[in-house]
């Protein structure tokens, strides 16, 4: 599959930047891309400057304002379906999303943010809390109602093998939109999906092709036209990036850059690499095990953290230099023990159970989301004890231990 | 991701270069996974020599007239010169000669190719027609169970453990008991054919009922279905559109490994009475009629392989055609 480099024409980048930073998290690559252009985020590094990019986000009326948001998957028992508890995937979540602004949702497997984004599109129906997009709580309209307003609100999906039906040609599933909303189009639908097609950079006279002929990064593509079709406002982009290999993902992401910067689009951008978010989130917001823990414009999130999980969660991002690789091991934060379940999740603080600075007070109460030791109004913490600048962080690496 | 002939990297000389090396205005066909699969049925020796066996069987039986007008007797024709009065068998054996190519019956003498022959529209006709209503309420209650899930779901496979459970040879014997000769504006042999379409088919629904279930419940899994949904299509949409392409494939399979099923089962049935009445002729009841004799082998003989290469040949192209439309699922 190395048909990418033809096809894959990506428009030269208007602000001058470099590559996106390409997943770290991949180990056996790390020491082939030390000696590239990319630069993997660490907790204590200032910023590279190449990183460093214009604020995009203007802030007004927000785009989508997210209030209590609540998904409760019942777990039922017996030959009377009688629900005996429920998975909280989703446990109150709150934040708003600006237009043209992109919002990084990050956390580990099974915090959350991937059924947040689907509770976002209506894929599901949430329990509880309301989704309140261009001024109308959508959270409980039925789908009759909501079908004109998904023309707004599209969804960029995790798995390009999975989300294009192998049925149909590309020509069909990017044309999908137009005929399930009944769009008309000026020049026709062909016309309109070769556009799309030549858009995401891709070969429009491959209109006729079936989805197994092209690569991940391809297909990929093919799913973004899609959802670009009817010009929507917000996009949720689920993972979009994490099924791609490394050196496709820095394609993809900027492709959906250089598009938000051409379409005034909003972005919720769920991931779990911090380093792809890094590069394209404006805010970045911290789930554990179904909460928002910590948000915060980009910069403030990854220069002082405040929440210990979320410290925890930027020294696990691998360094690819190994001259520096060696100060990064002193200063991981090596968590104990696994994510309580969902089903029953910790009292208080649901970080308590894993976290070093916990204190009787954790497990009494619940920290709320609130700008915590001076911080501005932006970035907000669900800690009782948040982490100060330069704090010795106790969960970290002893200096002695063998390096893995 | 398969790699097999249809990936790009695989294909490169036959797929035009993705850069856009191709002709400029023209669109680039593609390989639909449909035809990757006929290439490779095509490779598939075994199979295709089955496929042109039943390509073969269905013109019989569709020229059947023509056929013994050129090489035999009509088929309830009787020849009693040809039998010897005293046994009751051929005269020299079999009375296989020019005229009659498998020899003709004992007793009234019939000519035995151009009834296997004859023999063949009706197992066909019963065979095909059986497993085309079992496709279509299979198919239906399959996708509708996979789909909507629930409550729905559990009354449809409930279902189809108790149309599987059916003691369904006893119900057939005692169905054909008491059938009038006159019911539905149909009679005779017509209303006796339906009669066992309808119970064949609606009794062997569950087997492909079972598979497209199986199949729409891990398809409706799948992320494209939600690309729909969040496109905002309704339920029809996402069957017809998005599930029944991607269920094409195994639907074609199990109906082609149900006809020869349905043909075994046909031949049982005629065998024990329940079928179409003579003197019609039928394979199955061509094997009743031979049990009397078993002494005279080609009586027998003819309309049992007649069965078996019929059966054999849809086998071998359903397992062909299994092989080809879903390669990862080979042994």
């Amino acid at each position: 599959m190395n048909d990418e480099s033809g096809a894959a024409a990506i428009p030269a980048d208007p602000t001058g930047r470099t590559a996106v930073p390409a997943d770290p998290m991949a180990g056996a690559a790390a020491s082939a891309e030390a000696a590239g252009p990319t630069e993997a985020v660490r907790l204590s590094d200032p910023v590279p400057a190449e990183v460093m990019r214009e604020e995009r986000a203007v802030k007004g009326e927000p785009l989508l304002s997210v209030k209590g948001l609540e998904k409760h998957f019942p777990i039922t028992k017996g030959l009377l379906r009688r629900q005996v508890g429920a998975v909280r995937a989703v446990d109150g979540v709150t934040f708003d999303v600006y237009k043209g602004e992109t919002l990084g949702l990050v956390g580990e497997s099974g915090c959350g943010k991937t059924t947040t984004g689907r509770l976002l599109t209506r894929l599901v129906e949430p329990t509880g809390g309301s989704i309140e997009f261009d001024g109308r709580d959508i959270a409980h309209l039925r789908q009759g109602k909501l079908r004109p307003m998904r023309r707004d609100m599209q969804m960029i999906f995790q798995d390009p093998f999975s989300s294009l039906n192998p049925r149909h040609t590309v020509g069909t599933i990017v044309g999908a939109p137009f005929r399930i909303q009944g769009v008309k189009t000026e020049h026709g639908v062909k016309r309109a999906v070769q556009d799309l097609l030549k858009l995401v950079g891709l070969n429009p006279e491959h209109y006729n092709r079936y989805p197994h002929e092209f690569s991940g990064g391809q297909r990929q593509r093919i799913g973004i036209a899609r959802t670009l079709a009817l010009r929507p406002k917000l996009i949720i982009a689920d993972e979009p990036v994490s099924a791609l290999d490394v050196s496709i993902q820095a394609q993809v992401v900027n492709l959906l850059d250089d598009l938000q910067n051409e379409f005034d689009l909003t972005y919720v951008f769920i991931a779990h690499d911090l380093s792809v978010v890094r590069h394209i989130s404006d805010r970045v917001a911290v789930m554990y095990l179904g909460k928002i823990v910590e948000i915060a414009e980009r910069e403030k999130l990854y220069t002082s953290p405040r929440h210990p999980y979320t410290v925890a969660l930027m020294s696990a991002v691998p360094v690819p230099d190994p001259a520096r690789r060696d100060r990064a091991q002193r200063e991981r934060v090596l968590l104990t023990g696994d994510v309580p379940s969902p089903i029953n999740p910790p009292s208080g603080c649901r970080f308590r159970t894993r976290c070093w600075k916990a204190q009787d007070i954790c497990a009494k109460e619940e920290p709320p989301l609130i700008p915590r030791l001076g911080d501005a109004a932006s970035h907000q913490t669900a800690c009782h004890f948040p982490i100060v600048e330069g704090e010795t962080v106790e969960g970290r690496r002893p200096v002695s231990a063998p390096t893995p | 991701m398969v790699v097999g002939p249809g990936t790009v990297s695989d294909q490169a000389p036959v797929a035009p270069d993705p850069a856009g090396g191709s002709v400029p205005g023209k669109a680039i066909e593609g390989r639909s996974l449909g035809r990757i699969a006929w290439t490779r049925l095509k490779r598939d020796k075994v199979a295709m020599a089955g496929g042109y066996v039943v390509v073969f069987l269905i013109l019989v039986a569709v020229f059947a007239p023509l056929i013994v007008k050129l090489l035999g007797d009509p088929p309830n024709e009787f020849h009693q010169n040809l039998i010897d009065v005293n046994t009751l068998a051929p005269k020299g054996g079999t009375g296989i000669s020019g005229d009659h190519l498998f020899g003709v019956e004992p007793q009234n003498g019939r000519d035995i190719f151009s009834r296997v022959v004859y023999g063949a529209r009706i197992s066909l006709l019963i065979a095909f027609l059986a497993t085309g209503l079992s496709v279509v309420i299979g198919a239906t209650l399959g996708v509708v169970a996979g789909f909507f899930g629930g409550w729905v779901d559990a009354l449809i496979s409930r279902a189809m453990d108790v149309f599987l459970a059916f003691p369904l040879l006893v119900f057939s014997i005692a169905l054909a008991g008491v059938i009038p000769d006159k019911a539905f504006g149909l009679s005779g042999d017509a209303l006796r054919i339906a009669m066992l379409i309808f119970i064949i088919g609606f009794f062997s629904w569950p087997y492909i009922g079972r598979i497209v279930r199986g199949q729409t419940l891990s398809l409706r899994e799948r992320e494209f279905v939600d690309a729909a949904r969040s496109l905002g299509a309704r339920g029809p949409y996402i069957i017809f559109k998005e599930l029944l392409p991607n269920l094409v494939a195994p639907i074609l399979i199990y109906a082609t490994l149900l006809i020869p099923t349905n043909i075994l089962f046909e031949a049982a049935l005629s065998f024990l009475g329940v079928g179409v009445r003579p003197p019609t002729a039928s394979w199955g009841g061509m094997l009743s009629d031979a049990a009397r004799f078993y002494t005279i082998w080609h009586f027998m003989f003819f309309p049992g392989m007649a069965i078996f290469i019929t059966v054999l040949a849809f086998n071998l192209f359903g397992d062909g055609l299994r092989d080809a439309l879903d390669p990862k699922g080979r042994r």
